[in-house]
């Protein structure tokens, strides 16, 4: 809508704009600015959308303002006679030097004047971008204009580029329309979203608070997203710092920096993973001529203190590389006070008070109790599992998340005693053929399940390194329960954000009151202008795999419109399971085609080994627009198992 | 060569038309009463991949098919089933004894991951090959199945031509007969060469038709040559513990990358295979005690030198097998350099109705799955009415060698070539896989490049990765570039952690900028 009245205004607009700007135009006279500062930076990309030249060469030429010639592909924002007139006043000899297109393509001019953008924002303590006819755009500098604070003001239709400028914003930003609001560097929105943050009080905070603050960003949680964002923040000059802090788990487990991925998420599942994997090849590789005799015994301590030694490692290398990029450490727990204030308790209790220009909550999320007598004094997590210091013997594991599935998997592998205890289904989200395979392949290869059983109670039976467990389940269609003896029980029936100890609140940070995840919008940007989140926390994001994200997708379309897709799969047995004498009709591939957009790959599933190592490129391919046609046109690797993508469909 | 098959893709534009005019005439003769006597539709001269591919094909198009495949003993007796170069010996067991060699280094691994195997651990030739062959028998049955199942007759005779539309079979036991068909498909492919002007070279040596059919351990092996058959013999041969020097005259897996084919080298050197660079062998002799001694010269310092080996492979490259099919008579016509087969862009031959796929077709890559998808394209295009034309562009391969090489598309050279130093832009990496920290593993040559235009989007020309389970990694990534993915394409691929194929979509680094390129952290 707001679109629609921006499209009348700028008709009349032009009509209004065109005598008072040839006047303006034959004197040159600077964009509209009340900041005097020389020069202003307004004038960076009025001329020069170009990357040719350094900025000082750009800002000697004082350039001017109205369009040049030859800028076609500035169209929409020219179509008036009136500034074809005030073409003709200008000296036209110089401005086409100035607008000549340097030798670089579009895509470095647009980086070029992303940056400029991004300057002029950075420099301005109130930046608006505007339209000299938006009567919005008028609303929000008389606002300025009444608290008595200059602005820096850049009209779009009145410069060059400016639908150039609007575009590359609106990537910056995810708004399209005019006027685009920046306060100390923060982006406050449009005409509303500036009435409104004036009304909470934040724009008077953000104007008065304007760089005194401790750091341009503070980043509340050291893990794979929290650790990147600060590092390429600090790679483009910036003052950051990061909080982290392991709360310990009602195990008392604790760790390093780095998050769930290193320390008790991928890396040390897929070494465990590894490790199971290893028992397996074992066995293959006396069919493959390798002779012994003994009966190999796992070791449960030697594997994970390994795998805890290289964990280590992985959290010194990134305190290291947070200090080699001069990004401020501080092991302590964040929780937010009020506006751009973050408290920081450390291990002993001592609190210390940070201030930022902008936050980046990366908190990421831990897993989840049941609520039943005894879950939270006997049970472990997988917060727990990779650092047990003795081997968890008998388990039950609870839930049948990916998580679940392969903790039970790897513990199977080592020759436990193992039984998944599943509520409804594998894999939710997953493709559900692919997950009762899964589910399948594990029962042949000594996973037990108990289907539709939820635990209602744990009681220790005895202490030890493990000791026992008794646990009482019930099930979920009848009134029937179990009871089953374990010496460890671990849980893996989901994970809860950490969103609702930060003091959130206290900023207006909305939250899903229901999931604790965090909304945002296509920029990262929470509900309040400054503070940002990534990672799991997030509302609507996968957790981790892009796997997941085709799988909703997937799913939704089987639910709306099974009948567009058409499935090629296949059954193959991987060369090095023929000699092993591995079992076949296990590995299956699949992928699911859109018939309407010329048979598109729209899923791509493969069960198998080293699945993780056949999809990446698949996807890499799915991105480029991967057809069925273009699948069955790619030459295979052979012998391999990718190439059942390519062979067998 | 790419090059190449574009040029020649332009001819068979133009030749479209005469082309199915001709097949069209030939049909509707043969349904006239001259020709009606001929006994098949299509006739297929070999049972590898590629004419094996092209049997089913023709067969589930209802067509009336025939297979003459025979395999003319080694020089050391050597002879196996139906299935071709790539089931018996070639593929198949080349990764199987690659797979033995890649679990030998699991078990050293496996004390690290807790699992307490006391080291270390022997290695039996006999258990694996055996193994191995049974595998290979069990696919040499299963390909006889499939044909009868489709109604393929499947003839083990020796094949040569008689006219353009028959040939004359002889079996094993000099049975003679004969067989005329509509459209005849030359799928014979290549053996190894042997360098018969070296004294003893046909005596004493093997090749890799014989390595994988050895019932007794190679013991101390010498590899002769620097194709992907050298590098892969010693490599596994090395894995399972023997004593492997690969001799090399001048670089190391011509056409392939030539920074990465040094890294391969490294890393086998790294890992006990011995190099021989610079040498050329002169003779080979047996000695009394039955060890053969090799004589070879260093061709930098001209001086000669010995050694002794239980075994000598020759690995020097492969020669078509068109001597014994008397293609003159069909008036085929081959190089006269190479005595391949010469075709244009729609797998014809000199004689309109003779078609030659796989190994035995001249500059054409030597890869099974080439010859599948060529022999099946030519099928539709014969039988099916289709006008799909092979797409020779973009071909990826893996190299089996320890570490393993994947690659797709152009090398970084033939890039630069191609479109000169300024316009490429190499992004590349050296990563350590996750398996390989807990095991204590040396990752030094676990490296991968990108080599794109530099103008944006930087469409992707080649990818290459050395790493472990590179076939799998390069696979879909073949895909990618299929589709015309760019850098930036790639880059927005989002990994799958924590794999090794993740690090190709984590390119940022360019040769370029001279920075390092090590991957540290996640």
């Amino acid at each position: 809508m707001r679109r629609a009245v921006l499209g009348v205004g700028r008709a009349a607009a032009w009509r209004i704009r065109a005598g008072a700007e040839s006047g303006q135009q034959r004197q040159r006279s600077p964009p509209l600015s009340p900041v005097p500062a020389p020069p202003p930076p307004a004038f960076r990309f009025v001329s020069r959308p170009g990357p040719a030249g350094s900025e000082s060469e750009t800002v000697e030429q004082s350039p001017p303002q109205s369009p040049g010639p030859g800028k076609a592909g500035d169209a929409p924002n020219r179509r008036s006679g009136h500034v074809r007139g005030a073409r003709v006043l200008s000296p036209p000899g110089r401005r086409a030097h100035l607008s000549s297109p340097g030798p670089s393509s579009s895509s470095e001019a647009r980086e070029e004047l992303r940056r400029r953008l991004r300057e002029l924002i950075e420099r301005s303590r109130v930046m608006i971008f505007s339209k000299s006819y938006c009567p919005h755009s008028t609303r929000v500098k008389e606002l300025f204009s009444s608290l008595g604070v200059e602005c820096n003001v850049l009209e779009l239709d009145q410069v060059d580029d400016g639908a150039k400028i609007q575009e590359v914003l609106s990537g910056i930003t995810n708004q399209k329309t005019v006027p685009n609001v920046f306060v100390n560097k923060v982006h406050v929105g449009g005409c509303d979203q500036t009435f409104q943050a004036y009304q909470s009080g934040l724009l008077q905070k953000l104007l008065e608070e304007d760089s005194a603050y401790d750091y341009d960003l503070i980043i509340v949680g050291g893990g794979s997203g929290g650790l990147s964002c600060a590092k390429e923040a600090a790679i483009l000059g910036k003052k950051v710092m990061v909080l982290d802090f392991v709360v310990p788990s009602p195990q008392g487990t604790s760790w390093g920096l780095g998050g769930t991925c290193v320390n008790v998420g991928c890396i040390p599942k897929k070494l465990m993973h590894q490790a199971a994997l290893l028992g397996q090849a074992l066995c293959d590789s006396r069919k493959f001529g390798w002779e012994y005799d003994q009966q190999v015994k796992h070791k449960w301590e030697t594997m994970t203190k390994a795998i805890q030694n290289h964990i280590s490692s992985l959290n010194w290398g990134y305190r290291l590389s947070l200090r080699e990029k001069a990004v401020a450490y501080v092991n302590s727990y964040g929780e937010f006070v009020e506006h751009h204030k973050i408290k920081a308790t450390n291990k002993k209790g001592q609190e210390t008070y940070y201030t930022a220009a902008q936050f980046v909550i990366a908190t990421g999320e831990r897993p989840r109790y049941l609520g039943i007598q005894g879950d939270k004094e006997y049970c472990i997590t997988s917060d727990d599992l990779f650092s047990l210091p003795y081997c968890p013997g008998k388990t039950l594991v609870v839930g049948a998340s990916y998580v679940a599935l392969e903790c039970a998997g790897f513990l199977a592998g080592f020759g436990l005693d193992v039984t998944v205890m599943v509520r409804s289904i594998l894999l939710r989200g997953f493709d559900q053929e692919m997950a009762e395979k899964v589910g399948s392949y594990m029962e042949q290869h000594g996973v037990k399940f108990l289907r539709k059983f939820i635990p209602v109670m744990i009681q220790q039976l005895e202490k030890g390194s493990p000791g026992k467990l008794k646990v009482l389940a019930k099930s979920t269609e009848g009134t029937e329960t179990i009871e089953g003896v374990y010496n460890t029980v671990l849980l893996a029936i989901g994970r809860d954000s950490c969103t609702r100890k930060i003091g959130l609140e206290k900023i207006g940070v909305k939250i899903n009151e229901k999931s604790g995840k965090i909304p945002v919008n296509d920029v990262e940007q929470t509900s309040v202008p400054y503070v940002y989140a990534v990672g799991d926390i997030l509302e609507g994001r996968p957790e981790l795999t892009p796997v997941a994200i085709q799988s909703g997708k997937l799913l939704a379309r089987r639910l709306f419109g099974a009948s567009l897709e058409k499935i090629y799969h296949t059954l193959f047995w991987p060369l090095e399971w023929t000699v092993a004498g591995r079992e076949n009709n296990t590995c299956y591939a699949k992928i699911i085609c859109n018939k309407l957009d010329h048979d598109r790959v729209i899923g791509f599933h493969i069960l198998g080994p080293n699945a993780g190592e056949v999809t990446q490129g698949f996807a890499a391919a799915m991105k480029c627009g991967l057809t069925k046609q273009l699948l069955d046109d790619t030459i295979g690797i052979h012998p391999t198992c990718g190439e059942v993508g390519n062979r067998r469909f | 060569m790419a090059a190449m098959a574009v040029a020649l893709r332009g001819l068979g534009g133009r030749f479209r038309w005469r082309t199915q005019a001709v097949a069209g005439g030939v049909r509707v003769a043969a349904r006239g009463a001259a020709a009606g006597q001929r006994d098949y539709d299509l006739l297929v001269i070999g049972g590898g991949s590629g004419g094996l591919a092209c049997a089913k094909e023709a067969a589930q198009l209802g067509r009336k098919v025939a297979v003459v495949d025979y395999v003319e003993p080694s020089p050391r007796g050597t002879r196996w089933g139906l299935g071709g170069t790539c089931v018996n010996v070639g593929c198949i067991p080349k990764k199987l004894m690659h797979q033995a060699a890649l679990l030998g280094g699991l078990i050293r691994d496996a004390p690290h991951y807790g699992w307490e195997v006391a080291q270390p651990v022997p290695h039996d030739w006999r258990k694996m090959a055996e193994a191995v062959q049974n595998h290979v028998k069990s696919l040499n049955w299963g390909h006889r199945v499939q044909l009868q199942d489709r109604k393929v007759k499947y003839f083990n005779i020796k094949a040569s031509f008689v006219d353009e539309h028959t040939v004359c079979g002889v079996a094993k036991g000099g049975k003679e007969i004969l067989l005329s068909a509509d459209h005849i498909i030359i799928a014979t492919g290549g053996r190894p060469r042997y360098p018969t002007h070296i004294e003893g070279a046909l005596e004493y040596g093997i090749t890799s038709d014989d390595i994988f059919w050895l019932k007794e351990s190679p013991g101390k092996t010498l590899v002769v040559g620097a194709s992907y058959v050298a590098l892969e013999c010693a490599g596994f041969l090395t894995g399972i513990g023997l004593d492997a020097t690969v001799m090399i005259r001048s670089i190391p897996l011509r056409g392939f990358d030539q920074q990465m084919s040094s890294m391969v080298i490294e890393h086998m050197a790294s890992h006990g295979t011995q190099f021989l660079r610079g040498c050329a062998p002169s003779r080979v002799r047996r000695l009394p005690d039955g060890h053969l001694q090799v004589t070879w010269e260093d061709r930098t310092t001209g001086k000669e030198d010995t050694g002794t080996f239980d075994t000598v492979l020759w690995a020097i490259g492969r020669v078509p097998d068109t001597r014994s099919l008397n293609l003159e008579k069909a008036g085929v016509d081959t190089s006269p350099d190479t005595q391949k087969i010469l075709v244009d862009s729609r797998e014809g031959t000199s004689v309109p109705h003779i078609y030659a796929i796989g190994d035995v077709v001249e500059g054409r890559p030597e890869l099974t799955p080439t010859a599948i998808m060529a022999g099946r394209l030519l099928v539709q295009r014969l039988f099916g009415g289709s006008s799909d034309v092979m797409d020779y562009d973009n071909v990826p391969t893996t190299v089996f060698t320890p570490l393993e090489y994947g690659c797709v598309g152009l090398s970084e050279e033939e890039a630069v070539a191609r479109h000169g130093q300024e316009h490429v832009e190499v992004y590349h990496a050296h990563y350590k896989p996750l398996e390989f920290t807990v095991a204590g593993r040396d990752a030094s040559q676990c490296y991968v490049k990108m080599v794109c235009l530099r103008e944006p989007p930087q469409l992707v020309l080649g990818l290459h990765f050395l790493g472990p389970n590179a076939g799998e990694v390069t696979q879909g990534f073949a895909l990618g570039i299929k589709c015309g993915a760019s850098y930036a394409q790639v880059m927005r691929t989002v990994g799958i952690h924590p794999t090794c194929s993740e690090e190709v979509v984590k390119l940022r680094i360019s040769k370029r900028s001279g920075l390092d390129p090590t991957v540290t952290g996640c």
